[in-house]
């Protein structure tokens, strides 16, 4: 054989190939995914996001892919780090749009960049389903960007539940009327506390500490130290995973004594059991599920083996309900038309991993807001009408 | 008054990364950028080292401290020697040096996010409380806080007790005529510059047993190293441990008493007090 045939040859199959490829993407439906693999937030995703979509692409490729108007078509994602940045997020959703020419986007992780992006997001007509987003503005935004979809409910209902749990040990003499309250400066953090700290005070809560800490922060001693000395009852922190963390750890090693512990986001992480181990027990934390669903035990098992990792007791089921979601509107609309899909969100019934969802106005108005680690499972003991609440428990000590 | 013990925990773990920042740009005259990843690098070695093979980080040091001195040796060696054999003034070394180094920190920061993601890392190291006073505090800070103690105790009677120390000091002061006594200056300059990244590696070990650590942060601790070392003076290792103790007492007292947010605020509120007032550093003498 010449060089000139080997080339010949080698172009061919290069030829070839990037055919058989091409042939390959026309049955395939796009979807872009930005969400953090970088900084403060990544460590939460890592955890609620990218396993469910993951897991998400697994199930639907393993049934042949999604049925659009008769026909099954595969899904791909492509994936971009926005190192939790909103500014990083945007261009990321730019460039998935008008360079990879994405079919669908996959809403990202967390209140702030699922904000950031909303406007981006509408100006190019997708619809957005955002299921790890709490904010008070959902409804606004809804009705501002009428693509926009918001699962996880809203931040005063987030608060306002902790509020009832601290009310129901404080009536059963459980606790008494000081509580120290922190937060992680970021948009879920600061919405919390905005609708918390009233709430506390009209429940007749005497605020004895507060504080607010960037989402950067690290050294935790300091904080859990001045509330301590404040002698409080109950301990709030409306925290996010790093920081949930971080002060868990820090009350634990000094002993914090209180008889109700609320950390916010990863609170309901597998992770959590696995870091604190006793001390977890009581602990009350942002979200929960009710275990005992029908499915729920088969479908964290299947979480488990594909993607390796357990799912948490809140995000990681909602992430994968907006993705099921978003795959039953498409075929419903039997084509890729976005307003079209848009429009059949707004008004379909859901049959999902969590039950049947329907949407009011663009927002989920069923969700668990407060869950607390009960022999070793994570159980919603607040919620806003789902079914198998159970009463919330006295936290006793770190031991 | 726990905030006083709290902030010289947390001062006690500066001052290894300040005396190794010291060392090698006081020393090597090498203003290294690099510096806070070395530290971030140590801070994964011993997280590896303890959740795959179960050796706790203060033993842990035996094994990464001398890794890190022959790591920067060779880095010394290498892409350092030729700069300081270019450079025709100690300011040209300066911003060679520099340039160098915030180089060497992306790829060492690059090859830790490659290794390692971008997540956060932290592990179970003696996090139980010990009571100080009525107050309890975590072991491991404690535990950390002795290690530093014992390690720059070291380092103080190694470089004021010692023939070869006693030499690295007079490098320090004057590299001319340190050659003119017989010092070997290249040789003193690089074993500096080597023993400053492994008080910082060591550090850096220490740090992790109770700082959740991440691939990005290395710049958060040059910038406190490099505050700290302005402060002391450069070179002045009794001065960097003081002045990282007090560091670590404002950043835990604004903390305590005014807003977690504020302290990178107090930080360098001190920075511009100690320029104003003290240009020359603590202890340094005015120059005549």
């Amino acid at each position: 054989m010449t060089i000139g045939k080997i080339f010949k040859t080698i172009a061919a199959a290069a030829l070839a190939s990037t055919l058989i490829v091409s042939a390959a993407y026309a049955e395939t439906i796009k979807f872009g995914a930005s969400a953090p693999k970088t900084g403060p937030l990544a460590g939460g995703a890592e955890v609620s996001h990218w396993p469910a979509i993951k897991l998400w692409v697994s199930d639907v490729n393993g049934r042949g892919g999604i049925d659009v108007g008769g026909e099954k078509m595969l899904i791909e994602v492509i994936e971009y780090d926005d190192r939790t940045s909103g500014e990083e997020a945007i261009k990321n959703i730019q460039r998935l749009i008008n360079v990879d020419n994405v079919d669908f986007l996959i809403a990202p992780y967390s209140t702030g960049l699922n904000l950031a992006a909303a406007p981006i997001i509408a100006q190019a007509g997708f619809p957005q389903i955002a299921a790890t987003a709490i904010s008070d503005g959902i409804d606004e935004i809804a009705k501002q960007w009428p693509n926009s979809f918001w699962l996880l409910g809203s931040s005063s209902e987030f608060a306002k539940s902790v509020v009832d749990v601290l009310v129901t040990l404080r009536d059963r003499g459980d606790i008494g009327d000081k509580v120290a309250v922190v937060n992680v400066a970021d948009a879920f953090g600061i919405e919390l506390m905005n609708a918390g700290k009233p709430a506390l005070e009209a429940a007749g809560f005497e605020i004895v500490y507060e504080t607010s800490y960037p989402l950067s922060q690290q050294d935790f001693a300091p904080i859990i130290s001045a509330a301590q000395a404040a002698e409080p009852d109950a301990f709030i922190a409306f925290s996010y995973p790093g920081d949930t963390f971080g002060l868990s750890a820090q009350a634990k090693i000094a002993d914090l004594d209180v008889g109700a512990f609320y950390v916010g986001v990863a609170t309901a992480f597998p992770a959590y059991l696995g870091a604190n181990g006793a001390a977890a027990e009581g602990v009350l934390g942002a979200g929960a599920i009710n275990v005992d669903a029908e499915g729920m035990a088969e479908w964290r098992a299947r979480h488990k083996q594909v993607t390796g990792m357990d799912a948490d007791y809140w995000a990681s089921p909602m992430t994968y309900v907006g993705l099921q979601m978003l795959e039953q509107a498409i075929t419903k609309v039997g084509s890729l038309d976005k307003a079209d899909v848009i429009e059949a969100i707004k008004t379909m019934s859901f049959d999902t991993v969590l039950g049947t969802i329907t949407l009011d106005n663009n927002i989920n108005r069923k969700y668990w807001t407060v869950g607390q680690w009960q022999n070793g499972a994570f159980r919603g003991v607040a919620s806003t009408g789902m079914d198998g609440e159970v009463a919330p428990i006295v936290k006793k000590g770190w031991k | 008054m726990s905030f006083i013990i709290n902030g010289l925990l947390l001062g006690g773990t500066y001052a290894l990364i300040a005396v190794g920042l010291t060392l090698q740009y006081g020393v090597a005259r090498i203003m290294n950028l690099a510096n806070g990843e070395n530290l971030v690098f140590a801070c994964f070695m011993a997280f590896w080292l303890y959740t795959a093979f179960a050796i706790n980080p203060i033993l842990g040091i035996v094994i990464i401290a001398p890794m890190a001195f022959v790591i920067n040796w060779l880095i010394y060696s290498y892409a350092m020697r030729p700069l300081v054999n270019r450079s025709k003034t100690s300011g040209q070394l300066e911003v060679n040096s520099i340039l160098a180094t915030f180089g060497l920190l992306f790829i060492l920061k690059g090859l830790m996010k490659f290794s390692f993601g971008g997540g956060y890392f932290t592990y179970n190291y003696l996090a139980e409380g010990i009571s100080i006073f009525g107050h309890n505090y975590g072991l491991n800070r404690v535990v950390a806080f002795i290690a530093a103690a014992v390690i720059a105790g070291t380092l103080y009677l190694f470089l004021n007790y010692t023939r070869y120390g006693t030499a690295i000091r007079a490098v320090a002061v004057n590299p001319t005529s340190a050659s003119l006594v017989a010092i070997n200056v290249p040789r003193a300059s690089a074993f500096a510059f080597a023993l400053g990244g492994a008080l910082t590696a060591a550090s850096g070990a220490l740090l992790s047993s109770f700082y959740t650590f991440h691939a990005d942060m290395g710049m958060d601790f040059t910038m406190k190293a490099l505050v700290i070392v302005i402060m002391a003076g450069v070179g002045d290792v009794r001065g960097a441990v003081l002045a990282a103790l007090m560091l670590g007492l404002t950043e835990t007292a604004i903390a305590t008493f005014v807003d977690p947010g504020l302290t990178a605020a107090g930080t360098y509120g001190l920075f511009i007090l100690v320029l104003l007032f003290r240009p020359q550093g603590i202890f340094g003498r005015s120059n005549s």
